[in-house]
């Protein structure tokens, strides 16, 4: 049953992705030109699933454990720290670089775009760089050796 | 056709359904970056077979979809250095970062998580002045 979550919920978001044209780098970029002609679909998006999902949390809130065993995920523990503020700063850049996040990039790659597979091979490297610790910032290691 | 913004609204609202059903079923965030992340890790996840299904929803959806419906005209950059640049700053950064548009900006944001909304508020910020930046220099 957990399998069949997993798979459904990847269906209906990617399903989300496409209807509102996230899949399309043009318009988060357009939604990102504040200062150029500026598109709100995005911030429309945003709306609805952050709607959708509190209502989500709001049934959760009472609940120990999820229907399908596990527990509610608890609120983060960690305080807002440099390594947060930075990694979502280096994030942005990216994002305004191509206008691609991971889910709507694994979504697109289904329109068979040699760009869009690109993007998704050097977003893999930067995830395993991270996560191999191959790229220590200097600064960052002095607070934040731990999480 | 709706106009856009309520495509935009519907699609949100399965997103954010999709996010719930996560939370609710399962007890994981639908966080893309993450569930993508921790499969190229050091150690296999326990949970490995999960996040492979959610991952090959998001990958079959547009198949079926397109199957009967028009496929969209999408724009992307064809700048090789911008989309190797783009990709490695976000693969990296949302690792470092914790989280993405999905994790943060929808699930995080939706319980008011501080994390999440310093996390949203800074990707906003960075990526207004990245997109800011490339029109000044083009």
């Amino acid at each position: 049953m957990r399998k069949l979550t997993a798979l459904a919920s990847g269906l209906l978001f990617s399903f989300g992705l496409i209807i509102s044209d996230m899949v399309n780098p043009a318009r988060v970029i357009a939604f990102l030109d504040v200062t150029g002609d500026w598109d709100p679909t995005l911030g429309f998006v945003m709306g609805g699933a952050i709607t959708a999902a509190s209502i989500a949390w709001m049934i959760a809130k009472p609940r120990k454990s999820a229907y399908f065993g596990g527990a509610i995920p608890p609120m983060p523990s960690q305080p807002v720290d440099r390594k947060l503020v930075s990694g979502s700063a280096i994030f942005g850049i990216g994002w305004g670089l191509v206008g691609l996040c991971p889910g709507p990039a694994i979504v697109a790659l289904s329109f068979g775009k040699w760009e869009i597979a690109v993007f998704i091979i050097a977003m893999m490297a930067g995830m395993a760089l991270y996560n191999f610790g191959l790229i220590k910032l200097p600064y960052l290691s002095r607070k934040l050796t731990k999480a | 056709m709706n106009p856009d913004w309520i495509n935009a609204l519907i699609g949100g609202l399965m997103i954010g359904t999709a996010s719930g059903m996560l939370i609710l079923g399962n007890g994981r965030i639908a966080g893309v970056s993450s569930i993508l992340g921790e499969l190229i890790a050091r150690t296999k996840p326990t949970d490995w077979a999960e996040r492979s299904l959610f991952i090959v929803g998001l990958l079959a959806a547009p198949l079926a979809y397109y199957a009967t419906n028009t496929v969209p005209e999408v724009t992307v950059t064809n700048s090789l250095p911008l989309l190797i640049a783009g990709g490695l700053a976000v693969g990296f950064g949302a690792r470092m970062g914790s989280g993405c548009t999905s994790g943060h900006g929808v699930c995080g944001n939706a319980r008011l998580s501080k994390r999440s909304i310093v996390a949203t508020l800074t990707f906003l910020t960075t990526g207004a002045l990245t997109v800011a930046a490339l029109n000044f220099l083009a």
